[in-house]
C-alpha cells in the first residue's frame, strides 16, 4: 500500500503531468500522420526521455504509444490509410463505414474500444506481473537462457511473413549482439580496431534508424499520391456508442483478452493482435457476411486488441527484461540507461516504481477519451500538415538525437548503417521485430548461457536439471520440432497420396 | 529495391562463412569448452543454412516465373530519377554530419541540410528557408541550451560561445 502512495505522489507532479500532456500530443499527431508510426514516436523520444528521471521517462513513453495506437485509427477511417500498422487490420471496414457517412461512429468507436482495450490490458498488467515476479525470483541463469530462447522463438514463429526471413532477421540481430567486448574472455569481437565498437553497437541509435531513419527512405523513394480526406461533419463522436457497447459487450472483452494475451507473448505487439482478433471477431460472428462493408463488430475487436497489447507487452518486459514488442525493446534500452535494469529485483526494491508504471498506464488510458476526442475533431487539419515538410525535419531530430546519447558521431554513423539495413529488409520481406529482439536478447543469452556452462563445469544437461528450466526447455523444443514434424509428415503423406 | 531470394541468400552465406574464418582467430578459455568464439559460430552456421535454403527458393521462384523472372526488380523505381537522387541526398545529409560536423558545426549544416531536402522535397525556396531556420533554431535551443548536448559548433565558433 505504501508503494501505491509513494507511486501515486511520483506520478501526480506537476512536471510528470506536464510530460503526459506534451507526449500524449506529441503521439495523437506523430499516430494520425500515415507513415509514422508508434514505433517510430518512441525511438524519436529516447533522447529526451535519456535526460529524465525514470518515472517521468516511462510516463512519456506509455503516454505518447497507447495515443498513437489509438491516432492511427484516424487516418485509417478518413484516408484508408493506416497511421500505423496496428491500424492496418481493420482500416478497410472503418473507411466502409466513412463512406456511408457514419465517418463518427467509426472513429468513436475506435476512440472508446481503444480506452477500455488499454485499460482491460493494465489491469491484466497489473495483475500478473507482480505475481510472475515473485515467482521469478528464483530463476536462475538455466531459466534466464530458456526464456530468452523462448522470447526469441516467439518473436520468429509470431512475426508476419515468411519464418525463414523470419530466422534470418533474427540470426542478423544476434549477430550485431555479439559486436564488442565479449563477456567470457573480454576479447573485443568484430570490432576491427575501433575503440568505439568496443562497448557494443549501442542500441539507441540503432533503434532509431531501423524505425525512423528507414522511414524517412521509404517516404523519399516512393512516389506519394495525394491523399484527400473525406468531406463529413464529425462532431457527435460520442453517439450511439453505448448502443455499439452493449450489443458487443463480448466482443470488447474478447479482443481485450486476446490482445493482453498477444501483447505477453515476446516480438508479437498490438498490430497481430489486431489482426488476429479481427480474424476471431471475423471467424464467430453471426454476421460473417457484412464484414467488409462498413460493419462495426470487427472494429470493436481489434480496436480493443491493440490497444491491450500496448500493455501486454509490459509484462514480460518489467518481469522478465524481454520486450514483448518492438516498443517494450526500446523502453527497456531506456530503463536500462538509467540503470534501472528490469527483472524480478526491481519488484523487490523498487516498488514505487513498478507502481508508478501501473498507475501511468491507467492515467494515459482514461486520459486517451478526451484527448483523442479532441483529436478527431482537428482530425481534418492535422492530416493536412503536408508530410515533405515534417520528413526533413524527423532526420535531422535523428541526427542530433543519436548524435546526443554518446556525444558523438558514431551514433550517427550506426543509425545510417542500421537505417539502409532495415529498409532493404523490409523491402524484401524480412521482418524486422525479430533483429530488434536479437540485438536486445542476444546478449542476455549469450551471458546466461555462459555463467550456466561455468557453473555447471561444460556440462550441457545443467539446462535440464531444475524443474522450471527443464520445462522451459521442453516448450522452446517443441515449438521448433512441432512444426518441423508437421511439414515433414504433410510431405510425407502428399507423396503417398500421389504414388496411389 | 527487390532482390531475387537467391542473390540475398548468396551474400548472408558469403557473410557467414566470412564471419566464420574471422571467429578462428579468437582465443579459447584455459579449461572451458565454450569459449567468445561459440556464439558467433552458431549464428554463422545458422545464416549458412537460412542462405542455402533461399538460393533454394530463390532459383525455383525465378524458374518458375520464366521469362518475367528478376534477379533484381527495380521496377518500383525503374526509370525514375527523381527518388534515385532523393535517396541519395537523404544519404548525404547523415554522411556530412558524420563527416563535416566537426567542421562546418551543427547551425550551418543544419540549415544546409534542412534547406535543400525541403526545397528538393516541394517547399518552395523562401518556405524550405523559413522553416529550416525555425526547425535550426529549435533543434538548438532544445538540445544545446536546453539539454546541454554538446553540438560541434564548427565554423561559428567563436560567434557562439
Amino acid at each position: 500500500m505504501d508503494a501505491l502512495l509513494l507511486a501515486l505522489s511520483l506520478v501526480f507532479q506537476p512536471y510528470v503531468l506536464g510530460v503526459m500532456l506534451l507526449a500524449a500530443l506529441f503521439g495523437l499527431f506523430v499516430g494520425s500522420i500515415p507513415g509514422l508510426t508508434a514505433t517510430m514516436a518512441t525511438a524519436l523520444l529516447i533522447p529526451f526521455t535519456f535526460y529524465m528521471e525514470p518515472v517521468p521517462a516511462i510516463a512519456c513513453i506509455v503516454t505518447t504509444v497507447a495515443m498513437a495506437i489509438f491516432a492511427g485509427d484516424i487516418p485509417g477511417a478518413l484516408l484508408r490509410i493506416p497511421g500505423t500498422p496496428a491500424s492496418a487490420a481493420y482500416c478497410d471496414e472503418a473507411y466502409a463505414l466513412t463512406r456511408q457517412g457514419k465517418a463518427e461512429l467509426a472513429l468513436g468507436t475506435s476512440l472508446v474500444c481503444a480506452a477500455i482495450g488499454g485499460i482491460m490490458g493494465s489491469i491484466v498488467l497489473t495483475m500478473t506481473a507482480p505475481v510472475l515476479a515473485e515467482f521469478a525470483i528464483q530463476f536462475s541463469s538455466y531459466e534466464y537462457f530458456w526464456l530468452a530462447c523462448l522470447g526469441l522463438s516467439c518473436a520468429v514463429i509470431i512475426s508476419t511473413g515468411s519464418t525463414l526471413k523470419g530466422v534470418v532477421s533474427l540470426l542478423i540481430g544476434l549477430f550485431i549482439a555479439t559486436i564488442g567486448i565479449d563477456i567470457t574472455a573480454g576479447h573485443p569481437r568484430f570490432t576491427f580496431g575501433s575503440v568505439e565498437m568496443l562497448a557494443g553497437i549501442s542500441f539507441i541509435p540503432a533503434m532509431i534508424g531501423m524505425f525512423a531513419v528507414s522511414e524517412v527512405i521509404r517516404y523519399v523513394v516512393s512516389s506519394t499520391p495525394s491523399e484527400t480526406v473525406v468531406q463529413q461533419p464529425i462532431k457527435k463522436v460520442f453517439s450511439g456508442i453505448g448502443n455499439v457497447l452493449s450489443r458487443y459487450k463480448l466482443n470488447v472483452f474478447r479482443g481485450g483478452a486476446i490482445g493482453a494475451v498477444v501483447g505477453i507473448l515476446p516480438g508479437a505487439g498490438s498490430d497481430i493482435a489486431a489482426w488476429i482478433s479481427f480474424a476471431v471477431s471475423k471467424r464467430f460472428s453471426r454476421n460473417k457476411n457484412k464484414f467488409g462493408t462498413g460493419h462495426v463488430e470487427g472494429l470493436v475487436d481489434a480496436g480493443t486488441a491493440n490497444n491491450a497489447g500496448l500493455s501486454g507487452a509490459w509484462v514480460p518486459a518489467l518481469v522478465f527484461g524481454i520486450p514483448g514488442d518492438s516498443i517494450t525493446a526500446i523502453a527497456i534500452g531506456v530503463l536500462y540507461m538509467k540503470g534501472m535494469n528490469p527483472g524480478p529485483t526491481v519488484f523487490l526494491n523498487q516498488p514505487e516504481l513498478i507502481h508508478s508504471v501501473f498507475v501511468v498506464f491507467f492515467l494515459a488510458n482514461i486520459a486517451l477519451i478526451p484527448l483523442g476526442f479532441i483529436a478527431i475533431r482537428f482530425s481534418r487539419q492535422i492530416l493536412r500538415v503536408p508530410r515533405q515538410v515534417l520528413i526533413p525535419i524527423i532526420l535531422m531530430f535523428c541526427i542530433v538525437g543519436s548524435f546526443a546519447i554518446n556525444n558523438t558521431v558514431f551514433g550517427v554513423s550506426i543509425m545510417l548503417v542500421m537505417g539502409v539495413l532495415a529498409y532493404l529488409m523490409e523491402e524484401n520481406g524480412f521482418p524486422v521485430a525479430p533483429t530488434i529482439l536479437g540485438i536486445v536478447l542476444g546478449t542476455m543469452l549469450e551471458d546466461n548461457f555462459m555463467s550456466s556452462m561455468i557453473k555447471s563445469d561444460g556440462d550441457l544437461s545443467g539446462f535440464f536439471s531444475r524443474p522450471i528450466a527443464a520445462t522451459l526447455g521442453v516448450i522452446v523444443i517443441a515449438l521448433w520440432t512441432v512444426p518441423l514434424l508437421r511439414f515433414a509428415y504433410g510431405a510425407m503423406s502428399n507423396r503417398r497420396s500421389q504414388s496411389r | 529495391m527487390r532482390f531475387n531470394d537467391a542473390i540475398i541468400g548468396c551474400v548472408l552465406v558469403i557473410f557467414a562463412i566470412a564471419e566464420i574464418a574471422y571467429t578462428q582467430t579468437f582465443p579459447s578459455l584455459f579449461g572451458q569448452r565454450y569459449g567468445p568464439a561459440l556464439f558467433p559460430q552458431l549464428i554463422g552456421l545458422g545464416l549458412i543454412a537460412s542462405g542455402i535454403v533461399l538460393v533454394v527458393r530463390g532459383v525455383i521462384q525465378k524458374r518458375r516465373a520464366g521469362a518475367e523472372g528478376r534477379w533484381l526488380d527495380m521496377q518500383s523505381w525503374a526509370g525514375n530519377t527523381h527518388q534515385k537522387t532523393n535517396l541519395v541526398l537523404v544519404l548525404l545529409a547523415l554522411l556530412a554530419y558524420i563527416l563535416l560536423s566537426d567542421w562546418l558545426g551543427f547551425i550551418l549544416l543544419s540549415m544546409l541540410t534542412l534547406s535543400v531536402l525541403l526545397y528538393r522535397l516541394g517547399s518552395s525556396i523562401t518556405v524550405a528557408l523559413a522553416i529550416a531556420s525555425a526547425t535550426t533554431a529549435a533543434l538548438y535551443l532544445m538540445f544545446a541550451k536546453l539539454l546541454l548536448v554538446p553540438l560541434p559548433a564548427g565554423l561559428l565558433q567563436g560567434l557562439l560561445y
